[in-house]
Parts: structure tokens; sequence; C-alpha cells
């Protein structure tokens, strides 16, 4: 690990420039001690005052130090946002959940395990240094939005869940600004270390979610063991019928892509339909329509077909077995 | 006098079943186990010695070739480049050290050098920033890309299995993977060195202290006598504690230039490179058998891998010769010379992957032959052993199998893929459990203390399994008194030589030990006591003999000291040892995502003497947890251009997590057996895993039907065959 300072902020204009921000540290840490990170100073924001989750209009606004295991507890959460507690729960464990903020977390950075290892070539950790993963090891990697410069994926559940309900983020900095979580992470294209939207000198002071939407929440994520490990595959949904047609369907993807995935057209093919597993293997069908495998990671395309079916069916309440 | 012991025939007295303590067999908690959970247990790295400086390895980045130039680390005390250093860790009970010269790099991630700091961080920066300059070499890193050995003592077979399978009844001929897996532990390897003059003091995280010695001494070219070694606690092994390591090594040579104390403890990443894999394997398996579901042909022919040169090539088929009757088999074993991390002993080495995938077979067969998976196993259980036609020292397979049958309600079981709850496909598996069992020579001292306290002291070490609390359980039986009076010193060279931890062995060898230690105080009492010693009767501090009662304190002038020595001896080839058991397990299946949940496993496990009813069960919890990883989760996943290990940490090297595991069932069956040493108590350390994978594995397939035969059963496997079905 590189030395650092580290200064303690006591407010958001007490950031000083160029500093990395670390909150829980339970993602920045590790990274430092492989010094795939190395920041000459660090600014600990733990102690501004963002660690509430408040009334925004109809909807909410969760600051940015509010933990992932309070946001997952909370009874507004759960009650009207229960695919984000879920997906929170989904992530990592009940330690790192005690620690990992919401900042932080929409900020994790990919698991590609070559990106980790700096005896790899990495064009995240090194642009235009080339990218050993192809042709390696490839079990986690994206199938959807990858390029030739990087196939790495965002491995969060969190952001997911937030993508399905149509999540912004807020930015305090130079420019002070709200993102859509759509915009917020980024497609690595030939620049796969721009991760997200976040400029110099930004900091995220909170994520904002719109007036809930009634229905079934589900987050579904199909993982190597049964805790404890990044998503294969994740599905997040919001899927309310209306006298058996669906009239609301909002699903995001995770574990296949740079950001949470999200394709508007299986939604609008689903919204005003019958559940029927004809249907839902057409919307399979249609999102993903452009993956691509990378070898070792293209079961990763059946498996994602296979839990999105799941996951309609489940909330639809269509029976399980049939 | 030491009570020496070379086990050359059975011994049937039972006499620990006619102590009168009562002490030995109860479910005590471990001893030291409140020292640990408050942290007052000091692990290897955990002492801090004045003046202590850190060292971190210096790992190869490429898979072979020399090492030019090392670089330079500003910032750093030294950089050290000692041809002394060792490539590799030394294999168990080996008495040399490991090759050393670290300038040849034979594997990336080798440790070739080592940087000293003042904080571990520093030192950490240094290793990692060095401009290391290679003369690298091309060399193979997968067991296809190359023709293996075929070591001829490792080659087996007997009639002839080709004619037999060809005209079998029913067979089966199907090859299995399974992946390196690592150790593991729960403790990074770590060393801190200290010299005083030409003496040096090395306190390590190690599993057997008397052959730690000698390859320390070895590599470091001192003798054996200069040299301590104390290993306390430590945080588990499972194999990759057995021998020396490049950081204890390292420690020591920094310590001695630099004239201070020195730690090097590896990073998580450091201990899947550093310390040995288990060899991923291939294995093919041919059974045949007649019409009953009685065997004919046995065949198990698998490929391993280790370094050029390196001894150790994974047992596999190590059960395989006496687990099953039948008339004809062979055995191939073949090993590729890859530049893969050194392979060595992980967990139950050979049967926790070979007896997993010799059970999925004899389920294949079960199957072709619609013969119920136990019954085939009943049918096929030799008289005695196949080939050699020796007697077993003891066989419980039989009512392994029958009692657990019953507990598990095996008849309960439906035709593949007749149960379901919702989206969860349910079924039941089972398998045998075995595993070859062994004596190791060990010597204990035990001192008699007239205040009617007992010391035990050993070299043997305590991984977390329970020895102190054996031991202390052991004299205490032995010597009358209860285990509070009882002191138990182990982990210190300057102690008697013990077997060490490792293979199963330790419990029974390190125990008999003791109990010889505590019968040669024993007969000082008798004699004392004026009677023979088989008549005296210890318990609670007073010793009884005929009508005669007196306290431990009015016999006893100072202390007595007893001292035990144990060695295998002819019933190690006299008979055939192994211990046995069944594995049973009910799983759910994910209809469509291919999760697999392990909704219930149990065990029941014979294997002599049951020291103590808690750590003996514990230890088969560890045991049946490591079968779950072996069948579901566990993959050290190797770069297949480079050989490097991938999966370097415990978010990416998959064990089975609390989620993982179901309540385990554990259930021992009561047996004495006669070939193992007075005390009668055979090894159980590993039994647990041997087959539990299997269990779980062939739930998978009476589920839905599917059979992987590429471990770990990941999702995207079970999902292959459930499409490949539609
Ligand atoms: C073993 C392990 C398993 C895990 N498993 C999962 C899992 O299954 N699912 C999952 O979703 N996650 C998982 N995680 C990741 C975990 O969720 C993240 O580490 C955590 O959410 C990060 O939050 P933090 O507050 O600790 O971030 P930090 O480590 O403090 O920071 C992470 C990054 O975010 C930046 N940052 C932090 N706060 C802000 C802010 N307010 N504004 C701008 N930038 C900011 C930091 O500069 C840094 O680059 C796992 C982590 C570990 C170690």
């Amino acid at each position: 690990m590189r030395e650092f300072s580290f200064h303690r902020a006591a407010s958001v204009a007490d950031l000083p420039a160029g500093a990395t921000i670390i909150a829980g540290g339970t993602n920045l840490l590790d990274l430092m001690k492989h010094e795939v990170m190395a920041p000459e100073s660090l600014v600990d924001i733990t102690r501004l005052d963002l660690d509430r989750v408040e009334a925004e209009g109809d909807g909410l606004r969760i600051g940015a130090l509010v933990r992932n295991s309070d946001l997952a507890a909370h009874p507004t959460i759960r009650r009207d946002y229960a695919v984000l507690s879920r997906a929170l729960l989904a992530g990592a464990s009940g330690q790192l959940r005690n620690m990992a903020t919401t900042g932080g977390n929409l900020m994790q950075r990919t698991r590609c395990p070559y990106f980790y290892d700096r005896r790899m070539a990495c064009n995240k950790r090194d642009p235009g240094a080339g990218c050993a993963a192809m042709g390696g090891v490839t079990r986690n990697h994206a199938i959807l939005g990858a390029s030739d410069h990087c196939i790495a994926t965002y491995p969060g559940d969190m952001a997911v869940a937030l993508r399905a309900l149509d999540a912004v983020v807020e930015i305090d900095g130079p420019s002070p600004r709200r993102v859509p979580l759509a915009d917020f992470h980024q497609l690595p294209g030939d620049t796969p270390h721009i991760e997200t939207a976040l400029q110099p000198g930004d900091l995220i002071t909170a994520v904002v979610l719109p007036a809930p939407v009634a229905g079934q929440h589900r987050y579904r994520k199909v993982r190597d063991r049964a805790s404890y490990a990044f998503a294969l595959v994740s599905v997040a949904a919001v899927i309310r019928l209306d006298g058996g047609t669906i009239n609301h369907a909002a699903l995001a993807f995770g574990g296949v892509a740079a950001k949470p995935w999200r394709d508007p057209d299986i939604e609008r093919l689903l919204t005003g339909r019958e559940p029927s597993d004809a249907l839902f293997a057409e919307a399979a069908d249609l999102l993903l329509r452009p993956a691509r495998g990378q070898g070792e990671n293209k079961f990763k395309i059946p498996l994602l077909r296979r839990s999105l079916i799941a996951t309609l069916r489940d909330a639809t309440g269509m029976e399980a077995t049939a | 006098m030491t009570r020496h012991l070379r086990v050359d025939g059975p011994n049937h007295d039972d006499r620990l079943d006619h102590m009168a303590q009562g002490v030995l067999g109860q479910p005590l908690n471990r001893l030291e186990g409140p020292l640990k959970v408050s942290g007052r247990a000091a692990y290897a790295a955990e002492a801090r010695p004045a003046n202590l400086a850190y060292g971190v390895l210096v790992q190869a980045s490429v898979p072979a070739g020399k090492v030019l130039d090392i670089g330079d680390a500003p910032g750093a005390l030294a950089v050290i480049q000692d041809k002394r250093m060792v490539r590799y860790a030394a294999q168990g009970q080996a008495q040399k050290a490991p090759k050393s010269g670290p300038d040849q790099v034979e594997y990336m991630g080798q440790a070739i050098a080592l940087v000293v700091a003042d904080t571990f961080e520093a030192a950490t920066h240094a290793a990692q920033n060095l401009m290391v300059r290679y003369a690298a070499e091309d060399v193979p890193v997968n067991p296809d890309a190359v023709t293996p050995e075929l070591p001829p003592q490792k080659q087996a077979s007997a009639g002839d299995l080709d004619r037999a399978m060809a005209t079998a009844a029913v067979s089966v001929d199907a090859v299995w993977h399974t992946p390196s897996h690592g150790a593991a532990a729960m403790e990074p390897h770590a060393a801190i060195a200290q010299w005083d003059g030409d003496r040096v003091t090395i306190r390590a995280g190690l599993q057997m202290l008397s052959s730690n010695r000698a390859q320390m001494a070895d590599a470091l070219g001192i003798r054996a006598s200069k040299l301590r070694l104390l290993a306390p606690y430590v945080g588990g092994g499972f194999g990759s504690k057995l021998g020396i390591n490049a950081e204890a090594v390292a420690a020591a040579i920094a310590a001695k230039e630099l004239n201070r104390p020195v730690q090097v403890s590896m990073t998580r990443q450091q201990v899947f490179d550093l310390a040995h894999r288990r060899s991923e394997t291939r294995q093919r398996v041919r059974l045949a058998c007649d019409p009953d579901g009685r065997l004919t042909g046995i065949g198990h022919d698998v490929l391993v891998s280790n370094l050029p040169g390196s001894e150790f090539s994974e047992p596999v088929t190590q059960a395989t010769p006496f687990t099953y009757e039948a008339a004809h088999r062979q055995i191939v074993h073949a090993v590729a010379r890859i530049h893969r991390g050194c392979a060595g002993s992980v967990r139950a080495p050979g049967e926790a992957v070979g007896v997993t995938v010799f059970e999925c077979a004899m389920d294949e067969l079960a199957e072709a032959a619609d013969i119920d998976p136990v019954e085939l196993r009943l049918r096929n259980i030799p008289e005695d052993e196949p080939v050699t036609g020796r007697p077993f020292s003891s066989h419980k397979l039989a009512e392994a199998l029958r009692d657990g049958a019953q507990r598990f309600g095996w008849s309960d079981r439906r035709p593949n893929g007749q149960r379901a709850e919702g989206e969860w496909l349910i079924g039941m598996g089972m398998a045998t459990a075995v595993r070859v069992n062994m004596l190791v020579e060990s010597r204990a001292k035990v001192t008699l203390l007239q205040n009617g306290q007992a010391i035990v002291e050993t070299d043997m070490t305590d991984i977390g399994t329970g020895t102190y609390t054996i031991l202390g359980q052991l004299a205490g039986e032995m010597l009358g008194l209860p285990v509070d009076r009882v002191e138990v010193k182990l982990g210190d060279t300057d102690f008697p030589p013990s077997s060490g931890s490792g293979g199963s062995f330790g419990a029974a060898s390190s125990g008999n030990s003791v109990y010889l230690a505590c019968e040669d105080i024993r007969r000082q009492i008798a004699k004392a006591m004026g009677c023979d010693e088989p008549d005296l009767t210890l318990q609670n501090g007073m010793a009884r003999a005929g009508n005669i009662a007196r306290s431990l304190s009015e016999l006893i002038d100072g202390s007595l000291t007893g001292e035990g020595h144990l060695e295998p001896g002819k019933t190690e080839k006299s008979v055939r040892q192994a211990t046995w058991g069944s594995h049973w397990a009910e799983v759910a299946v994910n209809r469509w995502t291919g999760e697999v949940r392990v909704r219930r496993m149990m065990g029941v496990f014979a294997c002599g003497r049951v020291l103590n009813e808690k750590t003996a069960r514990s230890q088969c919890l560890g045991g049946m947890t490591f079968g779950i990883g072996i069948a579901l989760t566990e993959a050290m996943e190797h770069d297949s251009r480079d050989g490097h290990a991938v999966s370097r940490d415990l978010a990416e090297y998959h064990i089975p997590c609390h989620a993982d595991v179901p309540g385990l069932e554990v259930h021992f069956l009561s047996e004495r057996d006669a070939y193992v040493g007075p005390l009668q108590a055979k090894g159980l350390g590993e039994l647990g895993i041997c087959g539990a994978g299997a269990a779980v594995l062939n739930a998978i397939h009476n589920a839905c039907g599917i059979r992987v035969r590429d471990l770990p059963a990941t999702p995207d496997k079970i999902i292959a065959g459930l499409e490949a079905r539609a």
C-alpha cells in the first residue's frame, strides 16, 4: 500500500481538491492494498450529514452515507421499494453491508480478476495496456455492451434495483446536478477507465427515488453459492397486473454488463399483454438479441433467459412447476 | 523410563473402557476456546517482539524462467534474494528442505525475494513495485498439453479388466474432472524469526513440528538442535501447513541478515499462489457387474499434475483397491508435469476427490443395473482386502450403510425427477465414506505433580481440531484427574517429537504416546501402592487397589514423570486399516436457474474409539462441509496461458458459506479397533470429506436426472443439462 495523507471532512465544502473519497472503505481499501488504486490523499466523508432517508415529493431522498444495512431495513423501503431492500440483502455479507454506503456501493469497481491483479494487462487500470481477461478466465464477464477494450461487469446489486426504480443520482461538485441512474454507469467503448458520469471534484450526495410503483417487487440473484458471492446474473423486477394484463413492467439486469442493463423494448413488449410462457420467451429473445459470450461465460445467455422467465412467472403468479 | 510400544499386533483389552474417571469421550468444549474467542491465543503473526521488521515476499510474474535482476526498493531496509530461499513448500513428513534457489522460476507467483521494511505496508509497497527482469521460458501449464509420466509403482492390475467390461451384464465407463482446490485455512501463513547468537526461534503456522524442524535446518544449513519452532495455535492447516514454506525460511534468513526479528506473513492472495494446491484430476472410472450387481471389474484411471521433479502426486485411487470386491481390476496413475503452483496434500488427499468420483460412478452403475444404490454397495463389500487377502482391522461399512439408510429415511427416495416443491426439484443421494488409516511415530512426556496436577508435553499441534482437549481428557482418564487438573503444552520443538497433525493420524498417534506416558506413571504409582498396575484404580486424585485407598499427594514425593513412545509396527502391513462410513444428502435443484441447495445431510462414521464426542463431531461437520464445497462451489481456476491461480481470495474462491450448509447430522458407530494401539482410536479428521460430495451429486441426479461430471456443479453446468434435455 502506498503512503497517503488522510483528511476527515467536516462539511461538503471541506473536500480537498484531488483527494479520493473514502466512505465505508470496503472496496477502496482492498484496491489500495493491491495498489490497483493508489491515491496520494484520502478524504473520509463519513462525518458528513448525508446519512438520512427523507421524503422528497412523492419519492424518497437517500443520503449517500446511508449504510446498506440501514437502507435495506428502512420501513418505507421495505414497504414501497421492496426490490431495493431485496437487492441490498442479496449483496455481500452482513458485516460488509454494515459498513458499505449508498454512494460507495454505486461506485464499487468491477470484480474482474485481471483488474485486481497488477501482473495482468488491464485497460481499466492502465488505459492502452490491453485486456488480459480476453482469452483468460471469463466466467463472470459481460455478455452485453462489452467492447474490444474491456469485458468487465459492474458487479453490484443495489444499483440494479435502483435502475428498475428509475432512481436519480444527486451530485455535488463544480457543477451540481442530478443524473438519472440510466446515464450514471458507462459502457466501456474505448474508454473502459471511465466508469461513471462523475467528474473530478464530484461527490455523490444522495440517490433520489421517484414515487413508488405498487406491484410485485422481485430481485432474483443467481450465484455460485447461496450467499456472499457476486451475481452470475440478476434480475430486478417491478411488475403490476391489471385485470389479467401487465400494465407496468420495469426490468433491470445485473452481472451481465458494465452497467445495470435495462431494455425498454422488452418492457414495451410486455406491457398490455397477458402473461404467458410464449410472451416471456419472446421477451427473453428480445433482451438477448445483442448478447455475446466471451468463451467461459456463454452460459450466462441461457441463464439470464431462464432467470428472466422464472422471475416473470413468479411476479405474475404463474405456477412455478408448469 | 520410556514406555515404548510398537504396534505389532492386536490389543483387545479395551483398557480405556475400564478406567474410573469417565472423562474420555465426553463432549467437552475445547479447553483453549475462551482464549481463542477473546483474542488471547496468539497465532503466528500475532507476537510482537521488540524491534520487529516486516518482510513481504516478492512473487514471480512469469510462469518460468530466470530472474536476471531484482531491481531495488527505495525505502526498504533490505531486498533479500538468498539462494537458500525455497521455491515451494515442503511436502508433509519430508526430512529435507524443498528445492531452493529462488532465482529460477518454476511457476507464476513463486517467491523470488523478500523485501524488508519497518512496516508491513512499506514492505508491501516496495515488493509490489520492484522492476524485476526475467529471461522468461515457455513452459506447459495445462495437463492436456504434455505426455504424462506413468510412475511404475503407482500402476496396478489384476485379471483382465477389458474383458470384464466387454462381457459385463451392466457397465459404466465415464470421465470426471475435478479442479484444483486450495486449502484456504483461515489463518494465512506467517512466521516470525528471531536469532540469539547461532540459535534461531521461529514462530509459525505449522502442522508437524518435528519434520518441519528437519526441513528448516536443512534449508538454513544449520543443525536442528540450533532451531526451535513454536506453533502453539494454528488457525487451520488442511494440509497447507504440513511442510515449511517460503515465508518461514525467508524470515529466518532476513532476521539473521538484519540482526533483528523479522515477520513474514502471506497475503490471502499469496496463500493461494504459494500454499500447495490439490491437483486438478481427470478420472476415468470403469465398472462392470453381473445382472445381480456383483462387480466383476473396477478400473480407475487418473491424470493429476505437479511441477517437474515434485514427488507428490494426488493419491486419487488410494481407497480404490480395497473398497469393493471385483476379480478384474486396474489402476492407472498418470502425472502431467506442468508449471502451475506446486501440488501437495489438501484436505484428505486422494479420497477427497477419488472416493467422490468413484461413488458417483457407483450411483451410475446402480441406476444402469436397476439396483438400489445402498444395496449395490452392500453386495460388493469384500470379506478381506481384495488381491492381497489381508484382513481388515475393523470394517463397519455395512453397518454404516444400513444404519444411515434407516436414520435418513432412504426408503422415501423417489425415482428421478419425481419430487418437486415449487421451483425446486428434490432428490436424495448417498455414498460410501472410506479413508485409509495410519499411525505415525509419536512421543510425549507427562508429569504428575504432588498437588495432583498433571502436565502433558509433546510437540504435537492443535490446528483447531481439539488436540489440547482430547490429550487433556486422555491424561485425566488415565491418571484419575478432572480435566482442569491437566495442563497440555503443545507446539514447541523443545517438547518430545510427535506425529504432528496431518493425514488424520494426529489424535491416535499422539494420543497413544500420551496413553503410554500415563501408563508409565501408573506403574510407578502401582509400585508405591504395592499392587500390579492393572489392579490400580485412579479417580479424582485418589489411588485405590483392593481395600487400600490413598491420595496422590501422599504417594508422590515431588513429581512423577512418564514418557511414552509409540511406533507403528507390523499391523501397518498385516491388516488393512481404514475408517468407514456413509454419507446421505437431500438437495433441491432450481428448475430454472440450476442453483443447488443442500437441504439436509447426514454422515454415519466408524472411526474406532471417539475421544471427545463434540470435537469429533466438529471434525465431521467440517469434512462434510468440504464435501459440499467439492460438489458445488470450490474451484481454483488457472489461466490457461500462464497457469496462474485466478481465484485468489475468499470472495472468488468459494468455500461454502453458512447459507450453503444446512443442519448437518453426524452419528458415530461404536467401534474399538484392536490393531491401532491401546487407544483403539482411528483417524477422523478426513473421513467426513471422503465421498460426501458424491452424496450431493447423486442427490442432484435423483432430483433432476442430470449427471454433472465436471465439478463443481455450479448453475451453468446444471442448466446445460436442463437445456439439453428440453
Ligand atoms: C467480499 C466482498 C463481497 C461483496 N459482495 C457484493 C455483492 O454480492 N453485491 C454487491 O452489490 N456488492 C458486493 N460487495 C461490494 C460492496 O457492496 C461495496 O464494497 C460497498 O458497497 C462499497 O461501499 P463503501 O462505502 O465501502 O465504499 P468505499 O470502499 O469507501 O468506496 C468505493 C468507491 O466509491 C467512491 N465513493 C464512495 N462514496 C462516494 C461518494 N459519496 N461520492 C463519490 N464517490 C464515492 C470511493 O472513492 C471509491 O472509489 C462486496 C464486497 C466485498 C469486499
